[in-house]
């Protein structure tokens, strides 16, 4: 029986605690007394038959006839699916993707039906390479389907082949990919990694137009999103999101949604260490740490990073749903949370944060500074329910090396946002009034977003916009090793040690501040009362 | 120079004594032995008595359990990982896909054991079947070997059952001892390879699958695999004196298991239904076997039904769309043009 999160309040017996710094870890030693750290569940134990357990979803769906009912010959059958962001790491093959729409198409294949399309529900997310799509699909399918031209990937600026399906009463134009629109059923196949994830979250933002997705992906909408983890009706961004879900689900096509959680089982047996408990560190755990860390200190950044990304972690599947989307979401919620949610009681003056080697932008590419911002506010400070970790005006402190490196292929807008919007405001209200259209509209960006692989031209605003609520929450931001001029330029404040991150945190919390870390991974939202 | 090169008379007379010395010599050494008989020597045997045949040691009697003992499994696993791995990739260049159907059954604990039932065209199947399953299987494996074929000589048995873990399975009766011999070690969890086809394809068309390996899953519960092999059938089929260099594919499918109301025919015709979309996925695509799978309209194995030169046509033509085709298509030279 795997043990639920906890909270350890930190005394003098307690050891170093683990923390990210990008590329590497270290540990640190807690304040005694006054510092807690938030510990995430074990893994839930996996599924015992996965392809018995797809195939009882599919033919038992959840407020929708079973999927072998829905398919005909001569039909238009879209399976739409995940991209490369999620999970993180990338996982272990079989992928769910793969389980999943091999045996939706066997069903297909048994009910006649010819006219298939697989699509990658990018949204504005780049390209993913063949061998991404290979790794998730398998070998099989994407033989299968890639050489004939019916497996592609979603183009959000390709208007010839988008579709406008109506309007909202709040003025949002829900528009999709075509082909999913026209479609006679879409089959859509999701990884909630986190709660934020799926429902009608995956249609309208995979595969829709950019002007669909900026109706709600502005600075406004995530300063009002409070709870991007926790309670939809705290969200504006979710809100706006079920607003175009329940027009999809009126006046668009038929969709059969399948939803999948994994368990926090994130890295392999050898790196047992980054997700034990520090007291618990067996003597080959001590040595794995100490033999990582010395010559992860050692090799270039490259290769570090080329070290984690060929990481593939076990992300067992722990439940499977499908049928009605807002139906089978809620199921899944309640699956995500039971593995992820620790009960917090009370906030904390200091969050401190562990900030890791990839975020679901940069998979297979490099942190860069602006995904540092987004994965420490956007992600992890928003990994709560009811109410943030961190009290209002307190501090959040992250460890990375936030170096100022940027992929050339996968992020060319991010490097011109750092160098000419940055500088300029880090207020994302601002910088969407003043920059966003320029990057949306610029012909390069979208070139290359629809014939490389680079994220789209407005993807950085919207991964500054993701920690919007963070940053107008905490009082001031510090960042542990990072390079001081670089951190400078994201509007955080650089420090060298994590004792002088507390000596500058002091001036804005005082002197005996309390200190709360979030342990990840793995995942875990913290349910604060 | 005649004289010169001639033995001397004299010389000859010499060494013809010396040979008769050393003969009497022995005789004389030997004396006591043959005096003393039986039991020291074979005994003779009365008349009108017939002596019963000694219990056979060859064949499908013939002794492997040796072959599993720790220093055989490591010799054994030394022996795969280095040479066999290496001349197989030498000879076939194996492409080996659907490996991850069983991942499900690696991550149990302890892995259960398989029965491995793959097409047989070639001698070469078995040390590419052995390179080619996945662990923690292929350190636990057995090959079901012709009885009459790898068994009878000792040198073959003993070779047979060091290097590829053989076990003698009779071909043409269900024999007690082979079945209980299997079902013992899959129940100690050796995992099985058995080609259900019962030998070599003798045209290079499949053949049809006997029962052995849905008899042994009924009443074992092992799940079988269904493995299908392509182009080893033009590396070493069936006449060919001596191997030739080529390309192949093997393609593990997913675990089967009888269903409660489901008798051994059946049970069989569905892992040869199973091979055959394997081997049309390999031939193919996964999509386009699948919707053949689903109307029955995989291309058979076992050939068209008319015989005779267009049954070999109809071969090539199969040929030219697995890998060791692609190669050969990858060979065409092109006209000179200046």
């Amino acid at each position: 029986m795997p043990r639920p999160g906890f909270v350890l309040d930190v005394d003098r017996s307690t050891p170093p605690t683990l923390f990210w710094r990008g590329e590497n870890f270290s540990l640190e030693r807690l304040p005694a007394g006054r510092s807690r750290v938030i510990y995430p569940p074990e893994p839930l134990p996996a599924l015992k038959d996965i392809d018995g357990a797809i195939r009882t979803a599919l033919l038992h769906p959840i407020d929708q006839d079973p999927l072998p009912a829905q398919l005909f010959p001569g039909m238009r059958l879209t399976i739409a699916f995940d991209d490369v962001s999620l999970p993180l790491p990338k996982m272990r093959r079989p992928d769910t993707r793969q389980r999943v729409i091999e045996a939706v198409l066997d069903m297909a294949a048994e009910a006649g039906v010819d006219d298939v399309h697989l699509i990658a529900a990018l949204g504005l997310h780049r390209r993913m390479h063949d061998y991404e799509l290979r790794h998730a699909l398998g070998d099989r399918i994407f033989d299968a389907f890639h050489p004939r031209g019916m497996l592609y990937q979603h183009d959000a600026e390709d208007y010839d082949n988008l579709a406008v399906l109506g309007t909202t009463d709040h003025g949002e134009v829900l528009e999709i990919n075509k082909r999913a629109a026209e479609s006679d059923l879409i089959v859509y196949v999701n990884i909630n990694s986190v709660p934020m994830d799926g429902g009608w979250k995956s249609i309208t933002t995979g595969l829709a137009s950019y002007r669909c997705l900026s109706a709600h992906h502005t600075g406004e909408t995530l300063q009002n999103t409070r709870s991007l983890m926790g309670h939809r009706e705290h969200s504006a961004l979710h809100k706006s999101i079920w607003r175009l879900g329940t027009l999809l689900r009126d006046s668009g096509p038929k969709i059969f949604q399948i939803e999948t959680t994994l368990n926090t089982d994130m890295f392999p047996e050898q790196f047992s260490f980054i997700s034990s408990r520090e007291w618990e560190w067996s003597a080959r755990e001590r040595a794995t740490y100490l033999a990582t860390t010395k010559a992860l200190s050692k090799v270039p950044v490259k290769m570090a990073r080329k070290i984690f990304h060929s990481i593939q972690g076990p992300h067992q599947m722990t439940s499977v749903q499908a049928g009605e989307t807002s139906a089978v979401h809620e199921r899944t919620l309640a699956k995500v949370y039971e593995q992820q949610l620790v009960h917090v009681e009370g906030q904390t003056d200091i969050l401190t944060l562990g900030i890791p080697f990839v975020c679901p932008y940069n998979p297979d590419g490099v942190m860069n500074p602006i995904l540092v911002m987004c994965m420490g506010l956007g992600y992890l400070f928003n990994m709560y329910r009811n109410k943030p970790l961190v009290r209002e005006g307190g501090v959040i402190i992250m460890t990375h090396p936030t170096y100022r490196d940027f992929d050339p292929v996968h992020h060319p807008s991010y490097i011109d946002f750092f160098e000419q919007v940055l500088p300029d405001t880090t207020d994302p209200v601002v910088m969407g009034q003043k920059w966003e259209k320029a990057y949306a509209e610029d012909e390069w960006y979208r070139h290359l977003y629809r014939t490389g692989n680079a994220y789209h031209g407005v993807h950085p605003f919207y991964a500054w916009y993701w920690g919007a609520h963070g940053q107008q929450w905490a009082g001031k931001v510090i960042i542990v090793g990072g390079d001081p001029s670089t951190v400078r330029r994201l509007g955080f404040t650089p420090a060298s040690t994590l004792d002088d991150a507390f000596e500058i945190a002091s001036d804005v919390v005082g002197r005996t501040p309390t200190v709360t870390h979030l342990h990840v991974p793995a995942l875990l939202v913290a349910d604060v009362h | 120079m005649a004289d010169q090169r001639s033995v001397p008379l004299s010389r000859l007379r010499q060494m013809a004594k010396i040979g008769d010395a050393a003969s009497s010599a022995l005789q004389a050494a030997l004396a006591p032995v043959r005096s003393l008989g039986f039991p020291y020597r074979k005994p003779t045997v009365p008349r009108g008595v017939t002596v019963p045949e000694p219990a056979p040691s060859l064949g499908a009697h013939f002794d492997t359990d040796w072959a599993r003992g720790s220093l055989a499994r490591a010799a054994r696993r030394a022996f795969v990982a280095g040479p066999m791995r290496a001349a197989v990739q030498w000879l076939a260049s194996p492409a080996v896909s659907g490996t991850d159907r069983l991942a499900d059954l690696a991550d149990l604990d302890p892995p259960p054991a398989l029965i491995f039932a793959p097409n047989h065209h070639s001698h070469v199947d078995t040390p590419l079947v052995i390179t080619a399953v996945p662990e923690p299987w292929r350190s636990k494996l057995v090959v079901a070997a012709a009885a009459d074929y790898f068994f009878d000589t000792r040198l073959k048995g003993t070779l047979a059952a060091l290097a590829l873990n053989a076990i003698p399975i009779e071909r043409e009766v269900t024999s007690r001892t082979s079945s209980d011999q299997l079902r013992r070690l899959l129940d100690d969890g050796w995992s099985v390879v058995i080609y259900p086809e019962g030998g070599r394809s003798p045209d290079g068309w499949g053949q049809d699958f006997k029962g052995g390996a849905a008899y042994l899953s009924s009443r074992t519960g092992a799940a079988v695999v269904p493995v299908f092999i392509d182009g080893t059938g033009s590396i070493f089929g069936k006449g060919m004196k001596r191997p030739r260099r080529g390309r192949t594919s093997v393609v593990f499918g997913a675990p089967l298991r009888s269903a409660d109301d489901e008798n051994t025919r059946r049970f069989n015709a569905r892992i040869e239904t199973s091979v055959t979309a394997l081997g049309d996925e390999a031939l193919s695509d996964w999509w386009t076997a699948r919707r053949r799978a689903a109307t029955g309209e995989s291309p058979r194995l076992t050939g068209p039904d008319h015989q005779g030169w267009r049954r070999q046509w109809a071969l090539a033509e199969r040929r030219k769309l697995g890998r060791a085709g692609q190669r050969r298509r990858q060979k065409r030279r092109w006209p000179d043009l200046g």
